[in-house]
């Protein structure tokens, strides 16, 4: 189920753009690894190679490997289409598709990765509603439209949505940004309990959510604006907070930039 | 969404402001744009309803003298003694002529749309975007005389293809012999015009799909294709029929190509590969020179008719829009 993701010397272009430059690292499974750094340091970026969606921007391109266990997803034989089937992701904005149901919302990746019979689809639509705790606020209103519910709401749907389909891995970039204390409250609830299935990586803007939701935590930065953005370290989230080993890391974590 | 959360403790309601204030808040260019922008209103009001009231007027001293039935008779002829005069064919003729058209025009359009907006480079993309709208400036005396010189002799062999194999059909058997001036060709003649205005306006929404919805089913391990059903064409599904229905409109009301194209006559047909057949624009293009007074008036009588299809067409598509609201893309 969780898998380690293992990667070395990852770059990524915009065009001819660098944005990230020479990555590397490891994310245990069954753990939540956060991103942090200022703006525009590439951490949202280096999330979306880890799901090969940074290629669906035009001009997007990456260099360097991503091992999934010991699948490279970035081989030549591999389909970027089954990578994302592999490891889901949430967005910064709730974004159920706005013409379907809750139901139809969950069922979504699960229809296209084959056919499931009614009572099957059904069991999973709950299980992962209930997943993403929030089966008892939806259970009567399944065929309503997923844009009816509240911002919260939606991104616990789009939760749903992301592990109804059992992923290896669970990409969250900035998942909480949108939404108002409680519901952020709920999600990283919910990010403390799908730790124990699956490998999570988020990105986050909020260096106590990250304090609170992240087993290791990963601080990205950049030389100047227009230089590509590096990894400046990964560890424990208690020693990155506490006593980090890189300078740029206590600066930036004590409010002295960024 | 906003809200505003008054304190408890504040004031029941504020002060009025002091009248000089309300007075130095209106300023000459606000009120001349106002008296411009609700003038214009009023006017398109005014010319809407002088319209309806004039094909009105006009109708019902038609059909107040017409010894016929209006809606059933096959025949036209208002200067007659008595006159007698019927819209059945031109009815038929307009709408079996403009469904033909959708059926053939919609899914090419929404193909050529989808290609444009979500699979050719964008190298190819644009110049192809511009060769479609290009096909909306040809005139339609153009198309008529392209369809009258150059689609009639080929489709002559097309309409005997179909004879021979789906002529089991009823629809599709060919009677008797005769140029291809018939109205599957106006059908397929009327496609080709309304395909650039349903094409464009689809364009533009897809183009509109927020990319937080394509990503949506892409991080799903949606393909491209399951990305356009997924996402794009829900998304879409609204433009589309309005599209549709605007095309439908032009369709409907087409003039000079049918005219140019059809050999009339006021035969109701179920064989579609039969020449004759008539449109209502086609009818009074056609008659309306040579009519008398009381002809003119017979005419004027059937455009009503054309009016209040046309105003149903839009008002049904109004309606499929507004049912889906809930589930469409706007509230996202």
């Amino acid at each position: 189920m969780a898998k380690r993701i293992d990667v070395s010397g990852l770059s990524a272009f915009y065009g001819t753009h660098k944005a990230i430059d020479d990555i590397s690292m490891t994310v245990e499974p069954r753990s939540v690894t956060a991103f942090i750094g200022p703006s525009g340091c590439g951490k949202s970026t280096f999330l979306r190679t880890l799901n090969r969606m940074h290629e669906v921007t035009p001009g997007g391109r990456v260099e360097g490997k991503v091992l999934l266990d010991d699948e490279n997803l970035y081989a030549s034989n591999v389909d970027p289409v089954s990578v994302r089937r592999t490891v889901g992701m949430v967005f910064q904005r709730p974004n159920p598709f706005p013409t379907m149901s809750i139901f139809d919302n969950v069922a979504a990746g699960l229809r296209l990765n084959g056919s499931y019979k009614k009572s099957e689809l059904a069991d999973i639509v709950e299980k992962s509603l209930k997943g993403a705790n929030l089966w008892n606020e939806v259970k009567d209103r399944l065929n309503k439209p997923g844009s009816g519910l509240s911002g919260g709401q939606q991104q616990r749907l789009c939760i749903a949505r992301a592990i109804a389909v059992e992923p290896q891995v669970l990409l969250m970039d900035e998942p909480c940004s949108a939404l108002d204390p409680i519901s952020t409250l709920a999600i990283e609830d919910l990010i403390g309990e799908l730790k124990e299935r699956f490998t999570i990586v988020i990105v986050t803007h909020n260096m106590q959510q990250a304090a609170r939701v992240s087993d290791r935590t990963a601080f990205f930065n950049l030389a100047a604006v227009g230089q590509p953005g590096k990894l400046i370290e990964i560890d424990e989230t208690e020693r990155i907070f506490s006593n980090p080993s890189v300078q740029a890391t206590e600066d930036y974590i004590s409010g002295r930039f960024g | 969404m906003t809200t505003t959360v008054i304190p408890p403790d504040s004031p029941p309601s504020p002060p009025p402001p002091p009248a000089t204030e309300a007075k130095s808040a209106t300023r000459p260019g606000d009120k001349i744009f106002r008296g411009l922008s609700r003038g214009s209103g009023i006017l398109l009001l005014v010319v809407m309803a002088s319209i309806a009231a004039f094909l009105t007027f006009r109708a019902v001293i038609a059909i107040s003298g017409n010894e016929g039935n209006f809606l059933t008779t096959f025949e036209w002829n208002p200067a007659g003694k008595p006159p007698v005069f019927g819209i059945a064919v031109l009815l038929y003729g307009t709408v079996i002529s403009s469904i033909i058209a959708m059926v053939i025009a919609v899914p090419i359009a929404v193909g050529i749309a989808l290609f444009i907006s979500h699979y050719a480079p964008r190298k190819l993309a644009a110049p192809l975007a511009y060769v479609v709208d290009l096909l909306a400036a040809v005139p339609s005396i153009i198309y008529g005389i392209w369809g009258a010189l150059f689609l009639v002799p080929y489709l002559d062999g097309l309409n005997s293809w179909l004879d021979t194999y789906f002529g089991w059909t009823v629809i599709f058997a060919k009677t008797e012999i005769g140029a291809a001036r018939n109205l599957f060709t106006v059908g397929i003649l009327l496609a080709i015009m309304i395909l650039p205005i349903i094409t464009s306006v689809s364009r533009e929404v897809f183009l509109q799909v927020p990319k937080m919805n394509e990503e949506a089913a892409l991080a799903l391990g949606a393909t491209r294709w399951e990305v356009i059903r997924m996402s794009v064409l829900p998304f879409g599904r609204s433009g589309v029929i309005s599209a549709s229905m605007l095309g439908l409109g032009r369709a409907l009301g087409e003039t000079m190509a049918v005219a140019t194209v059809l050999s009339p006559s006021f035969l109701l047909s179920g064989h579609l590969l039969d020449a004759g057949g008539g449109t209502f624009a086609q009818n009074i293009a056609a008659k309306f020179d040579e009519a008398n007074e009381y002809g003119r008036d017979a005419l004027i009588a059937s455009g009503l008719v054309l009016f209040i299809l046309t105003l149903l067409v839009n008002g049904a598509a109004r309606l499929i829009i507004a049912r889906r609201k809930e589930y469409s893309g706007a509230n996202a």
